[in-house]
């Protein structure tokens, strides 16, 4: 009689619990009828300005002032003159390797504008827009590409591998995506000192493919970190293009099933890019949270120096999108409001030009670092045995020297 | 990881821990200490003297670890310290990477060094090379560590030594330690290393009690990285081993001190750098030297010896040639037969040894 009444009990208790206590984050009802679940809902491309630099948004625009646009376009063309120049050096032999940001110049400058300048960057190896925004000189840069004595990483890395302490930009790796848990380990590093610096990744719509992407979304929601994962989808991975990549809505859609937020944008609209990125910024530094921030964009140039897009896309395709560079927009929309010119640019332009050519001369004429320097930061402290190895080294080109160029070398 | 891995190897262990116990028994000393306290202790030290060391990887909160190695940390230092992380070597070791980046100091716990092998492009090319790739300016203070080489009954994927995986890249420090001594001071020296540090530690070894000093236990105990112990003084060959190797070598050496054949052992403890000069001053005076390991035969840490050796000076100090005692060329077979088959053993150290001297 009483285990009858306690089972009565217990049946009327269980019809009381509701799903939402036993799933966390899940509050889906139970059905009895079956369905096949096929989300498709679209993201959404934010836009201030149409491709004939039309604005669509006069209100958001409103506060963009007349110098700091200027500087926006300067910047993304002085990108694009230095490409062209290393890019053609390259050609010649005189680096080994390049690679341009052609048609990419909106997301690099108007994201990096859009940051504080102390703000992490954990690069990709195509945002070199980043560390001009930031005051990374076109001397650091040739120097860099011809890796001399006065390159930052004392030669040691190859070109376009760039780095700075100074200016909060992590050196870059070349291996896809392992950046991204790293940026979320420096962005727990930051919660953990209060800061209030954020830390912001890049990366390609490829590299999205690599296990890497998925931990780092990952990590991030389950530790709460301040992070903008910032998605340059350019349509290609080296030759793979995103129909191939992945059969879903951009990436931006993926950050959903992570418990993520996500912006998606116009990446070749600048102005665009810039307040997605500060609004992205004070979503994450007041939330403690992560965000996923695509930028739609074209890259118009090669991969790389190693690679020939003219085997596996248009020549069609590209015109159109030269059509839709990010550079012209901004250039149109800066006409009508009558803040810039042909004659302006052609003027400001030759300086630019000459200013870029020196550098580059000036960079390939300096010594190469000195040849000791091959041994150093191996460890924080050389070890006994790089020592000996040293040693053997100097005697040995002591005694051959006349077989060395060793002119071509700083002294120390 | 695994979801085989954690109760089996539990169970496994512990019956190898009883066996262990009795073996060691005979060590006359008050204090003793297991492997597994050693670097609890160890962890337990460094992260109450900085607050920028912490401990992350899976089920080291809450679940003291898959070995019970960070048992206790948890309810010290809190979730902020202590991490469990999701699944994903290569996620984690990358948060790893990214934190020391930003100066903290992680330990990054591997459940077991074969699953670090989903991590290892963020271990060879991240951790070992930024510091040389940023010219110097980007420290990568961390330490991978977990147990590594040979486990028991586990087979394959579960039983592998990685000491010659890591010691072939710059910019890595390889530890593989063997006693308790070696695993406190060891692990506390890596800890505070500005380098990034893989620390092998070895399963079956974890319950394995050693006597320790008075010294040992001081919270200011460190070992010094780079540096070989000799764990026996002898006249007539040496044995150079590491981690678990030891184990044997000391075992061999006993039962040949019984026939007048006297064995210097020597404890390599760290195997990147190499201590090279303690191993060439002991072949100087023995001339005849048996490099132990669990690891393969190609490539491994008895080849490189073997080659130094080669080029130095030593080579004409050797009266005979270098024999290599190494886990046979197979991958872990799971049988019990076939296991112990595929593992150097005591017996075949004292055969080598007696053929060597014969010879």
């Amino acid at each position: 009689m009483l285990i009858e009444e306690a089972s009565l009990l217990t049946r009327r208790f269980i019809t009381t619990i509701q799903n939402e206590n036993l799933f966390p984050r899940c509050s889906s009802s139970f059905v009895n009828l079956l369905e096949i679940v096929n989300s498709e809902e679209q993201v959404p491309i934010y836009r201030l300005i149409d491709p004939s630099g039309q604005p669509l948004n006069s209100s958001e625009l409103f506060s963009i002032e007349e110098d700091f646009t200027i500087k926006l376009y300067k910047s993304m063309k002085i990108l694009q003159e230095i490409d062209k120049i290393l890019y053609e050096s390259q050609r010649q032999g005189r680096i080994s390797f390049y690679l341009t940001s052609y048609g990419e110049e909106g997301t690099q400058i108007g994201s990096a504008a859009g940051l504080k300048l102390d703000d992490l960057i954990f690069p990709q190896y195509r945002e070199a827009g980043v560390l001009l925004w930031r005051g990374f000189t076109i001397d650091q840069i040739m120097n860099q590409c011809f890796g001399n004595k006065d390159d930052l990483g004392k030669g040691k890395q190859m070109p376009v591998h760039y780095g700075s302490k100074e200016h909060h930009y992590v050196t870059v790796s070349s291996p896809l995506a392992t950046q991204m848990p790293q940026a979320v380990g420096a962005a727990y590093a930051y919660k953990l000192a209060k800061n209030g610096r954020c830390i912001v990744t890049y990366f390609g719509d490829g590299s999205a493919s690599e296990g890497d992407a998925h931990a780092a979304f990952n990590f991030s929601a389950t530790l709460e970190c301040p992070i903008i994962f910032f998605c340059r989808n350019n349509g290609y991975a080296i030759s793979t293009p995103i129909s191939e990549q992945y059969k879903g809505n951009g990436i931006a859609s993926r950050a959903a099933g992570y418990g993520i937020s996500a912006i998606r944008v116009d990446g070749n609209d600048v102005l665009a890019v810039y307040n997605a990125t500060k609004i992205a910024r004070s979503y994450v530094m007041n939330n403690n949270k992560p965000i996923i921030l695509e930028a739609f964009t074209y890259r118009v140039g090669h991969h790389s120096t190693s690679d020939d897009s003219n085997a596996y896309r248009l020549k069609d395709e590209i015109d159109k999108w030269k059509l839709l560079d990010p550079i012209i927009r901004l250039k149109y929309f800066m006409e009508k409001q009558g803040w810039w010119n042909d004659e302006i640019e052609k003027k400001w332009l030759t300086n630019i030009k000459k200013e870029i050519i020196d550098s580059l001369t000036n960079a390939e004429k300096k010594l190469k670092p000195n040849w000791q320097e091959m041994f150093n930061d191996v460890y924080e402290e050389l070890p006994e045995y790089l020592k000996k190895q040293r040693q053997y080294m100097e005697n040995h080109i002591k005694k051959y020297k006349q077989y060395y160029p060793l002119d071509e070398f700083e002294q120390l | 990881m695994s979801v085989l891995s954690t109760n089996n190897l539990i169970l496994k262990k512990g019956k190898n821990i009883i066996n262990r116990l009795f073996s060691t028994c005979n060590v006359l000393s008050v204090q003793q200490m297991t492997v597994r306290d050693a670097l609890n202790a160890a962890m337990d030290e460094e992260m109450e003297r900085d607050e920028r060391v912490f401990l992350l990887g899976e089920e080291v909160a809450q679940y003291d670890g898959a070995y019970k190695v960070s048992r206790g940390l948890w309810k010290k230092y809190g979730d902020k310290r202590v991490i469990d992380t999701p699944i994903t070597e290569m996620g984690f070791a990358g948060i790893a990477v990214g934190a020391a980046f930003d100066g903290l100091r992680p330990i990054c716990e591997f459940m077991t060094f074969n699953f670090a092998m989903q991590a290892i492009d963020q271990i060879i090319n991240s951790a070992a090379k930024t510091f040389y790739m940023s010219a110097g300016t980007v420290n990568v203070p961390l330490v991978f560590r977990g147990p590594n080489g040979a486990a028991a009954g586990v087979a394959a994927q579960h039983s592998q030594c990685f000491a010659a995986w890591y010691t072939q890249c710059p910019g890595l420090k390889v530890i593989s330690p063997y006693s308790s001594e070696d695993c406190k001071g060891l692990l506390k020296a890596a800890i505070r290393d500005p380098d990034p540090v893989v620390f092998l530690e070895n399963e079956l070894l974890y319950g394995v009690q050693y006597p320790v000093s008075d010294e040992v236990l001081s919270k200011d105990f460190v070992l010094p990285i780079g540096k070989a112990k000799i764990e026996i003084v002898g006249k007539h060959v040496t044995f150079v081993a590491h981690s678990k190797g030891v184990e044997l070598a000391l075992e061999a050496a006993k039962i040949l001190s019984s026939q007048a054949i006297n064995a210097e052992v020597i404890n390599l403890r760290t195997v990147r750098p190499l201590d090279f000069d303690t191993i060439a001053k002991s072949v100087m005076k023995t001339n005849h030297l048996i490099t132990v390991e669990q690891g393969w035969p190609q490539c491994g840490i008895g080849s490189e010896i073997s080659s130094r050796i080669m080029e130095s000076e030593v080579f004409f100090h050797l009266d005979a040639p270098v024999v290599r005692i190494t886990g046979a060329d197979v991958p872990m077979p799971y049988a019990k037969s076939l296991e112990i088959a595929a593992l150097p053993s005591a017996e075949d150290i004292v055969q080598a040894t007696k053929k060597l001297l014969s010879a």
